[in-house]
């Protein structure tokens, strides 16, 4: 039976196999690329050096940041989309995801419109707190969010969906309100699909580039993450660039790592 | 105080109305064919479902009546045991026999305690801290009942609770699950398709069908006078219709039957299929009841062979099933639309108003 399969999967058309390894190879030899090239024996000083420190842990704080605002607005709206029995929830949906294919750059315009010290929000917090919101840590923490949401929403609601509601009946019967029902059977039960949506929350956050540079501008120690650092040390010192970029590239693959029972699994 | 519950409930194309009471330490049985509305009405009194009209109540306690009282499952003295037990899986058994005790506001220690006095009384001490997809379905089943007595339900609600268990286990949990129904003194309905959970458990059976009540009444009355033919093939009987007129009865579907004490009007007439004999010729002798029939099928049961027959070129009762033994099918060399005569003794008739 296998040796027949094997057979039968050796006959791959020539036309089909080509085109095959050229896609597979121009999708890693760039990576293989960056791996080879990288100042490994200076790699460790200058991953501890101020600048590439300083980037580093600001990119770890926005982009947690970032998903513990995602976690505690995006669950909810999961729920919502979910499991209520909502009006043009379609359109809903549709709208939550727009973020997900929206180039980042118009994420941050858009933010800088309401937020910015102009903006329709933002005008109101200057006149009111004193608040500026644009070119602050914080605004590299909204832009992150803002760009990341979509991926835990869509991870969570698809766990929602999968759970079977009648566990949330059988705990109604047992006299658990809907509160408690929520934190003590559903929460349980869609907790993979919340790490995995947090995982790959974090991952879009931690890689944000567009939203960040646009919003929160590019001010070392305070709005520099890790892309735009990059990007800044591609001008003055390539090598630089190199090291942050592996660690990006090393942080991805655990990140894969970490979900591949759930993605690449469930794409097979 | 008793329940009362006065069900109506219309969805798309399906309406349920019955109406139904349990007393105190009394356990009632919901008994139907799949779809005949059981689960919607299990679901409409646990309060996951609303009814569209009537009214449920305990005592004087209302619990739903529409438009105005809705009363939502949490609150209401409930216990559910669901067909397929729905035991939270990210819980151990322990856990989940406390969850309705601490939901209900007591004590974290306090409701361990308890449920492991609940875990006791079903003999799963040992399993307190097993996760529920590792118990058998015994076991789970038991979980899940104590789950649901725990809070100490006025009422206790169990859907085909015997009907995921597999064959060999059903007659011990159904034993088991008899001993604490007895001990409990609330109220228990039951809901079931299959007869001998009901005649078992009950002490009192509602036969449902197509959302409608066709019977009610003691499990001994309704195996031995089921008024329809749903019933009458649940507890195994030959069932017809028709009209008596001192000894003889003109059954609906055509022919007649002899009976042994005289009636008048309409009436049900029915008897075991073990009543019935076959014959190759026409017997010589007492039986009035004969009939020419045609074999239509044949069925082995564990110990006896049930054959249905049909009335072939005379008047006589549509589809009637014999049991007979193993032996007499090969002296009878039985083959379906071989030509038989049927007899029935008239002393093994129930006779009894329709």
């Amino acid at each position: 039976m296998r040796g027949r399969r094997e057979r039968v999967q050796g006959r791959l058309p020539l036309v089909l196999l080509l085109p095959a390894l050229l896609g597979l190879a121009f999708l890693l030899v760039p990576l293989a690329g960056l791996l080879a090239q990288a100042p490994w024996a200076t790699l460790p000083s200058r991953l501890f050096s101020a600048d590439v420190g300083q980037a580093l842990r600001l990119s770890l704080l926005c982009a947690s940041a970032a998903t513990v605002i995602c976690l505690l607005l995006g669950v909810p709206l999961a729920w919502l989309l979910a499991r209520a029995e909502l009006p043009g929830r379609g359109l809903i949906r549709a709208l939550v995801t727009v973020p997900l294919v929206l180039p980042p750059v118009v994420g941050g315009v858009a933010l800088l419109l309401v937020l910015g010290r102009r903006g329709l929000i933002g005008e109101r917090l200057d006149l009111w707190f004193g608040f500026s919101l644009p070119f602050t840590t914080a605004a590299v923490i909204v832009a992150e969010a803002f760009v990341a949401m979509p991926f835990l929403v869509i991870s969570v609601e698809g766990a929602l969906r999968a759970a079977d509601p009648r566990y949330e009946e059988a705990a109604a019967t047992l006299g658990a309100g809907r509160w408690l029902t929520f934190r003590r059977v559903t929460l349980p039960s869609i907790a993979p699909g919340i790490v995995a949506g947090a995982v790959l929350c974090w991952a879009r956050a931690l890689g944000e580039f567009g939203a960040t540079i646009t919003f929160a501008g590019n001010l070392p120690g305070r709005t520099t993450t890790m892309p735009l650092a990059v990007y800044l040390a591609l001008e003055t010192d390539p090598d630089v660039a190199v090291v942050l970029s592996v660690v990006l590239l090393a942080v991805s693959v655990v990140v894969l790592a970490c979900l591949r029972e759930r993605w690449i699994s469930g794409l097979r | 105080m008793t329940l009362y519950a006065d069900l109506h409930v219309t969805r798309d194309a399906f309406r349920l109305d019955l109406e139904l009471t349990v007393e105190p330490g009394e356990v009632v049985a919901l008994l139907g064919p799949n779809g005949a509305g059981k689960s919607t009405a299990i679901r409409a009194i646990a309060g996951l479902l609303p009814i569209t009209e009537g009214r449920i109540r305990l005592g004087d306690d209302l619990w739903d009546a529409p438009p105005r009282v809705f009363r939502s499952a949490d609150r209401r003295p409930i216990g559910v045991v669901f067909q397929d037990y729905l035991l939270f899986d990210h819980l151990s058994a322990l856990e989940n026999v406390a969850f309705g005790l601490r939901a209900r506001g007591t004590h974290k220690r306090t409701a361990r305690a308890e449920a492991a006095r609940w875990l006791e009384t079903v003999g799963l001490s040992e399993y307190a801290r097993t996760r529920p997809r590792s118990l058998s379905g015994g076991q789970a089943q038991r979980v899940a009942l104590v789950r649901a007595l725990a809070t100490s339900p006025d009422l206790l609600l169990l859907d085909e609770p015997l009907a995921a268990l597999d064959a060999s286990t059903t007659l011990h949990v159904r034993a088991e699950l008899g001993q604490h129904l007895k001990r409990y003194n609330g109220r228990t309905l039951l809901v079931t398709h299959d007869p001998l959970d009901a005649m078992v458990l009950a002490d009192r059976l509602v036969i449902v069908e197509d959302g409608q009540i066709v019977q009610e009444g003691a499990p001994t009355e309704i195996a031995r006078r089921p008024r329809t033919e749903y019933v009458a093939q649940l507890v195994g009987l030959n069932l017809y219709r028709g009209t008596a007129d001192s000894n003889i009865v003109a059954l609906d579907g055509g022919g007649t039957v002899t009976i042994a004490s005289p009636s008048q009007g309409a009436v049900c007439v029915a008897f075991p299929p073990s009543a019935v004999s076959l014959y190759p010729e026409r017997p010589t002798g007492t039986p009035r009841n004969t009939w020419p029939m045609q074999v239509a099928g044949v069925e082995q049961h564990a110990h006896t062979v049930r054959v249905r027959l049909t009335p072939h070129n005379a008047p006589a009762p549509a589809t009637l099933l014999a049991d007979i033994t193993t032996a007499a099918v090969a002296d009878l060399h039985l083959a379906p639309g071989q030509l038989l005569h049927a007899t029935l003794k008239a002393t093994e008739i129930q006779t009894y108003p329709a």
